[in-house]
């Protein structure tokens, strides 16, 4: 349990997804230009994250037993694809006011690489299966902060600052995130992703 | 000479090659493809490396899109995408493992995340399904390049900072304090803001 704890907090805060590894970062660049369309995305990459892992672990471990993991990626990116279809079409279905919320940002995240990458790491890992579903709900928890603060960040500026033009937009949005991820460097020590079990 | 060249500037081909290394860089002008790049452009030999890996899949899966490009049925065409673009990339990580183990245990994940590289699916999606084979080759390996070029000069800038060394050879004077931070996260977004910077002010290419 402490164990577990543990990965949580240091999927959010030092290894933070966005700031840390530099993952996800077509979307963060892309979607952060007003808060709210970042909430709406934040909150698609965390059930689609932790869902496709929590499917794509069981579907690994077979994958191991029948000796062809090196077609890992192949099988994992197909698990993402259909899971997002799939839950596009259930969510318009049933929950359309949770699909006005986020339901454009789905079909985006097939090629988002967190989605992709929480996958890879649980393999790199060695994780078990609540393990990993920690993990991802931690790792996309904490993008979803990135994201947020960027967009947050981004929104006032837009308003009040006066840049030089070559700065605007995309490049800015970098100077930010550079200052967020140095932030993010004060929680180092605070949890590890590998814990010593006991 | 000077005819050839006024030639060349009128010719498909060439203003395809030149858009995607200039006008339209993915890095510094569309910003996509930074996902997996940053985190490895902090050693020039892994720069090498990312850029060889993302030139090779993205011109065999553009060219092999565009080779079956009146056979995919619109509805699954994201998909197709994917299984044409993993399968290159899987051949590309056991090429890697075969051959450059050291740089391979370097890179690690960041190689399979290849398939979520937006530079790959970008030119599918903007350019392959439309165009023929020859072009579609040229487009990518343009655009690859215009990558490589961006993420290898970053890498000069960071491990030149952070180690003192470019490519194992010693650059700095030997009592060089080596600045951390250009290894690590923060350090990747700075000097790719400046480049980014840098490149709109001489593009003259500007958004308001």
């Amino acid at each position: 349990m402490n164990a577990l704890i543990e990965i949580f907090l240091a999927s959010i805060l030092p290894f933070n997804i966005a700031l840390a590894s530099i993952l996800g970062m077509c979307p963060l660049i892309a979607i952060s230009t007003n808060v709210s369309n970042a909430k709406g995305m934040g909150l698609a990459v965390i059930l689609v994250t932790t869902l496709t892992a929590m499917i794509n672990w069981p579907i690994y471990q077979f994958l191991v037993e029948t000796g062809t993991e090196t077609l890992d990626l192949l099988v994992f990116i197909i698990t993402i694809a259909a899971t997002v279809q799939f839950l596009e079409i259930v969510i318009q279905r049933f929950i359309p006011a949770l699909y006005n919320t986020f339901g454009i940002y789905l079909p985006l995240i097939t090629v988002n690489c967190i989605v992709l990458a929480v996958s890879l790491f649980f393999v790199n890992y060695e994780y078990g299966f609540w393990e990993t579903t920690v993990f991802a709900f931690g790792s996309s928890i904490g993008w979803a902060i990135a994201i947020t603060l960027l967009a947050a960040v981004r929104e006032k500026m837009s308003v009040v600052s006066d840049l030089p033009r070559g700065l605007k937009g995309k490049a800015i949005a970098f100077v930010i995130l550079g200052i967020l991820a140095l932030a993010f460097i004060g929680f180092a020590g605070l949890a590890s992703l590998q814990p010593v079990m006991q | 000479m000077k005819k050839f060249l006024l030639r060349l500037n009128y010719t498909k081909w060439f203003n395809v090659l030149r858009d995607g290394i200039a006008r339209n860089n993915p890095i510094v002008v569309t910003v996509l493809g930074i996902c997996s790049s940053l985190a490895v452009a902090n050693m020039v030999e892994n720069a090498l490396a990312m850029g060889l890996g993302v030139t090779f899949v993205t011109m065999l899966s553009s060219a092999f899109i565009s080779l079956i490009r009146n056979f995919i049925p619109p509805q699954v065409r994201m998909v197709t995408y994917m299984v044409i673009i993993s399968s290159f990339t899987i051949i590309f990580e056991m090429f890697l493992k075969a051959y450059a183990p050291e740089i391979a245990e370097r890179l690690g994940a960041y190689v399979g995340l290849i398939i979520t590289n937006c530079i790959v699916m970008g030119r599918a999606e903007a350019f392959a399904v439309k165009n023929p084979v020859h072009y579609s080759t040229i487009d990518a390996f343009a655009s690859g390049l215009g990558y490589t070029f961006v993420l290898l000069m970053m890498s000069v800038i960071r491990e030149a900072f952070s180690q003192g060394t470019i490519l194992n050879i010693q650059v700095m004077p030997s009592d060089f304090v080596n600045w951390i931070i250009f290894a690590i996260a923060p350090g990747g977004f700075f000097v790719i803001a400046l480049f980014i910077w840098g490149i709109r002010v001489w593009l003259k290419y500007y958004e308001e």
